[in-house]
């Protein structure tokens, strides 16, 4: 492999990585933006997802539909898994934090946590402790460019997961539903005085963030393989990192923060020992907190933007 | 009004189940419908009795504003009866427990008082100084594996090695604290998280130092030397703390010095600093409180406990690895702390034995405890989010957070 | 209760934990009418429209719009009834441009048509937002927001009109504009209730003026019979 052949193909990587984090960031940086809570249990959210779609293309894969009408396919595992997400959102918001929107902070935070851990305990009794195997139904065939080899698995991904990025900064920009959204995160009292239902809002909040999370925790078992009852609070904290990187509250942010930290740990893997590319990540989270505690491009004050 | 409240029970009920019946009933190959019910039954049950307790009340006629809840009255109470009593009380209780437990129970003791330790000392950072600490288990590993390096590779004894610990600890706290000192309580959170993750994996991962994965074992146990007479003359005698009841002693010990230490310093000017900072930084910035080396100091000394912790836990087990030092971890102290009632000392004892005796009680559903530690930390949080015994200086501004609730229309 | 009037407060009695902000306030607004009320700083008149607004829900009494008691309705329901509030701080959405500020205002109203018109007309009323309408919320002037907020209300196409000091903070030619088109919002049927630190201008638009001090209404009266009044003189008119 040329040296920009290897080069390019971790740029893939990175972008790949990057488009999985930036989705997981969304469900963080729009929930935020709209309760200022961070919702511990969205990796929890992102890795039900992802056996959401273990278990329903495995299904499918049993009566061969992956081999016959492989689009079809795909379209139902992302839509289950995406929709059984969105209702458990919606429930755990109704459950753990609607009763705390006047309680302390910490109360709330501890209450995500405790759903967090409820979560990832639920699954680990249901789905085993141990790696599940996700049927491979991408081979390794796909293009080669300047040496670089992106497999039709990456190419499928990077696309889906760019439309669904679209289509989120289309819904909170052109719809009635998206502006109350923004708009509530903007200024809540003077939302309701106009007539907006917070309520419904912040549902709605819970149905898209969690099913963007369970879209990528499908893609992830897509792509390795496998998923495991746990992986979820890795990639909770990766994805935490990209959305405060990107400025908390904004969605563009979460986009570019992921790409990001996809990228600074693809390259970290590449050309370091690779074990320490977790400390990589955290360190450089810690380092932005301190040094542009309002995100790479925001301004002065920490602000909560959609 | 009361119709509308039934409504809103039903339909929590309903959200319940969707989040409880997946998570508990679903095996790897078939739904088991009865435990899934029995469980969502049970927190069912908690919420109507929660519902009923509130409808009594309010038939009672007690207004609202006014009243005054059983965990309010039950602290209340407890504050009339003076302290000493209550303390002298709770030490004789602990002190005879070893002559009547069996080891498995005084086992249990000993991890119990390891988390009120690991607990009061949060609840310096987390309830007096109100700064979140997601990663405070980290200092416990830092005190755990000093003493197992010092030990295994230069023979210091535990009582040499355990001020290094400290030191180290508090050194480490303030490396966190102070990055931190400027943040909001969420990114502290998440900041705090990952500096405990990369404490864990630097010990995971620096092989040659700390035996990666695998962990170090063979630190040897404390020893205490006292004066006795034997061969016609006075010689110093060795004694090892190795059984458990002596291991309980210990750290039974070591949690009433950290008992009276903190109270000591909740009383004094700093602990009232403290609480300025956590009521109103700006304010108390202002009225000359210095907030960053106040912020510094919640850190090093919650630190410099848990180190302590650490260092006895590493010797009581004479092992340690990077796995018993996960966020999993942290969480709970960060329950026993929250869950006390911030802030409040009596609650983080309560706490600590509830969440880490209780849950021993039904071993047999080992695999349901960590389940429903979570649930519990939730509904808990939902049902009383100030805590089960709410510290004093907190409590008059529940009452007043109580009101401004209730005169808006949310 | 007056048949004819369109907003009633009874015995309102508001708090803010133990602060006890409003003290028991009886006032009326004219249907079709305006009405003012003035007062000292903290006297309790923001407090009396986030209340009307369901914001803040009173403790103790009574508030009617068009004789149904409102007081304990949460504000969205209240907004959904047709009353609109141009709240003290403008509270402009930031992020959001000018014309979807003003998209927000009609965000109850599904008639594309009739949110069209009134978008034209709030336009004609404040040519200004028209040149700015792409431009954030938040980067306007203070003078341009006011102006956006009370736009923003208007699209609603509210029965009921509430202002909380819009001149504040205006040069005096702008405060003009802005008394003109309160009148002209007026002509179209729409009964106004305006919170003032400026006296004079609010006095001599309204039929019916309040005067307010700690949290009681000190003086009922026609506007115009308070702008003679010698007590009113000497405190708010700065003669
Ligand atoms: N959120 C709050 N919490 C506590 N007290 C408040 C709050 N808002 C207002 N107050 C108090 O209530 C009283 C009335 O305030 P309000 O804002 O209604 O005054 P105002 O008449 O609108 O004054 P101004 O002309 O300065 O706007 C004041 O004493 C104020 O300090
Ligand atoms: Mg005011």
């Amino acid at each position: 492999m040329t040296s920009t052949g290897f080069i390019l193909q971790q740029l893939v990587n990175a972008l790949f990585l990057g488009s999985i984090y930036a989705l997981i960031a969304l469900g963080y940086t729009m929930v935020y933006g709209i309760i200022e809570l961070i919702n511990f249990a969205h990796g929890e959210l992102f890795t039900a997802g992802a056996f959401i779609g273990l278990i329903v293309l495995s299904a499918l894969q049993s009566v061969g539909w992956v081999d016959s009408h492989f689009i079809l396919t795909m379209v139902i595992v992302f839509a289950m898994a995406m929709a059984y997400v969105a209702v458990l959102g919606v429930a755990l918001e109704h459950v753990a934090y609607r009763p705390l929107r006047d309680a302390s902070r910490l109360a709330a935070i501890l209450s995500a946590l405790g759903m967090s851990i409820f979560l990832s305990n639920g699954m680990m009794l249901s789905q085993g402790v141990s790696d599940r195997a996700y049927p491979s139904i991408f081979g390794a065939e796909g293009i080669t460019v300047m040496g670089a080899k992106i497999t039709n698995g990456q190419i499928f991904i990077i696309l889906l997961a760019v439309a669904l990025m679209v289509a989120l900064q289309l819904f909170v920009h052109r719809t009635r539903l998206g502006k109350a959204m923004r708009a509530t995160a903007q200024n809540r009292t003077m939302s309701r005085m106009l007539g907006i239902n917070i309520d419904q809002t912040i549902r709605i909040t819970f149905i898209i963030g969690p099913a963007l999370g369970a879209a990528a925790g499908v893609m992830v078992g897509l792509y390795y393989g496998a998923v495991r009852f746990d992986m979820g609070f890795i990639f909770m904290i990766k994805a935490f990192a990209a959305a405060i990187l990107g400025g908390i509250g904004s969605i563009p942010g979460a986009m570019i923060g992921g790409l990001i930290i996809g990228g600074v740990e693809v390259l970290w893997a590449a050309f370091l020992p690779s074990a320490w590319k977790d400390v990589t990540t955290f360190t450089l989270l810690i380092l932005v907190l301190y040094f542009k505690p309002s995100g790479l491009w925001g301004q002065g004050d920490v602000e909560v933007r959609v | 009004m009361i119709r509308q409240e039934i409504k809103k029970l039903a339909v929590y009920s309903v959200f319940l189940a969707i989040l409880i019946l997946p998570m508990v009933g679903f095996r790897t190959t078939h739904f088991e419908a009865g435990r899934a019910f029995k469980v969502l039954g049970l927190f069912i049950a908690i919420l109507v009795a929660n519902f009923v307790a509130k409808v009594v009340r309010s038939r009672r006629g007690e207004d609202q504003l006014q009243k005054v809840s059983l965990g309010d009255r039950i602290s209340l109470r407890f504050a009339e009866i003076p302290k000493i009593y209550t303390l002298g009380l709770l030490v004789a209780v602990a002190a005879v427990f070893p002559l009547l437990a069996d080891n498995y129970m005084i086992d249990v003791g000993i991890t119990c008082l390891i988390y009120v330790t690991l607990g009061l000392g949060l609840n310096i950072v987390v309830g007096l100084c109100g700064l979140l600490d997601l990663g405070y288990i980290a200092f416990y590993a830092v005190g755990a594996y000093t003493y197992a390096l010092l030990n295994l590779r230069f023979g210091v004894s535990f009582w040499a090695a355990l001020p290094a610990g400290v030191l180290m600890g508090m050194f480490l706290g303030c490396v966190i604290g102070y990055p931190t000192l400027k943040m909001r309580g969420d990114y502290l959170a998440i900041v705090t998280m990952g500096f405990g993750e990369i404490i864990r994996l630097v010990l995971n991962n620096w092989d040659k130092l700390t035996a990666g994965p695998n962990g170090l074992f063979g630190m040897q146990k404390p020893t205490l030397y006292y004066p006795g007479f034997h061969d016609g003359g006075l010689h110093l005698s060795v004694y090892s703390i190795k059984t458990l009841p002596a291991l309980y002693y210990m750290i039974l010990i070591i949690a009433l010095l950290t008992l009276v230490g903190i109270r000591r310093l909740n009383d004094s000017r700093i602990g009232r600093a403290w609480v300025a900072v956590r009521e109103d930084e700006t304010a108390a910035e202002l009225s000359g409180v210095p907030t960053t080396w106040l912020k510094l100091l919640a850190y090093a000394l919650g630190a410099g406990f848990a180190a302590v912790a650490g260092a006895f836990f590493a010797a009581k087990l004479s092992y340690v690895n990077p796995n018993f030092f996960i966020f999993m971890e942290s969480c709970i102290v960060l329950c026993i702390v929250v869950l006390g009632g911030s802030g409040s000392i009596p609650g983080v004892i309560v706490a600590g034995f509830i969440l880490i005796a209780v849950p021993e009680i039904f071993r047999e559903l080992q695999n349901y405890r960590m389940l429903a530690f979570g649930a519990i930390m939730a509904i808990m949080m939902v049902l009383k989010p100030d805590g089960l015994i709410p510290a004093r200086r907190r409590r008059v501004q529940m009452a007043e957070r109580r009101q401004l609730a209730g005169e808006s229309n949310e | 209760m007056n048949k004819a009037d369109v907003l009633v407060l009874k015995n309102v009695h508001t708090y803010y934990g133990n602060i006890h902000a409003l003290k028991g306030i009886d006032l009326a607004v004219p249907k079709g009418g305006i009405a003012c009320l003035i007062g000292a700083n903290g006297a309790g008149k923001s407090t009396t429209l986030m209340t009307v607004s369901g914001v803040l829900r009173p403790r103790q009494g009574e508030v009617f719009f068009e004789g149904r008691p409102i007081h304990g309705t949460t504000p969205e329901k209240v907004a959904a009834l047709g009353i609109a509030q141009s709240p003290e701080g403008r509270q402009i959405f930031p992020r959001m441009s000018v014309l979807e500020n003003l998209e927000m205002g009609a965000f109850l109203r599904r008639d594309r048509e009739g949110i069209q018109k009134d978008l034209e007309w709030v336009y004609s009323l404040f040519p200004i937002l028209q040149d700015r309408r792409n431009q954030l919320g938040g980067t306007l002037s203070g003078g341009e927001q006011q102006m956006l907020a009370i736009g923003r209300a208007l699209m609603s196409r509210p029965s009921l009109l509430l202002l909380d000091e819009p001149s504040l903070g205006l040069a005096p030619k702008i405060v003009e504009t802005i008394f003109e088109t309160i009148l002209e919002i007026n002509k179209r049927g729409t009964s106004i209730f305006l919170v003032e630190q400026n006296a004079q201008m609010a006095l001599s638009i309204a039929e019916i003026g309040y005067v307010m001090e700690t949290g009681t209404i000190v003086l009922t009266d026609r506007a115009d019979a308070l702008l003679e009044n010698e007590q009113v003189k000497k405190a708010y008119l700065g003669e």
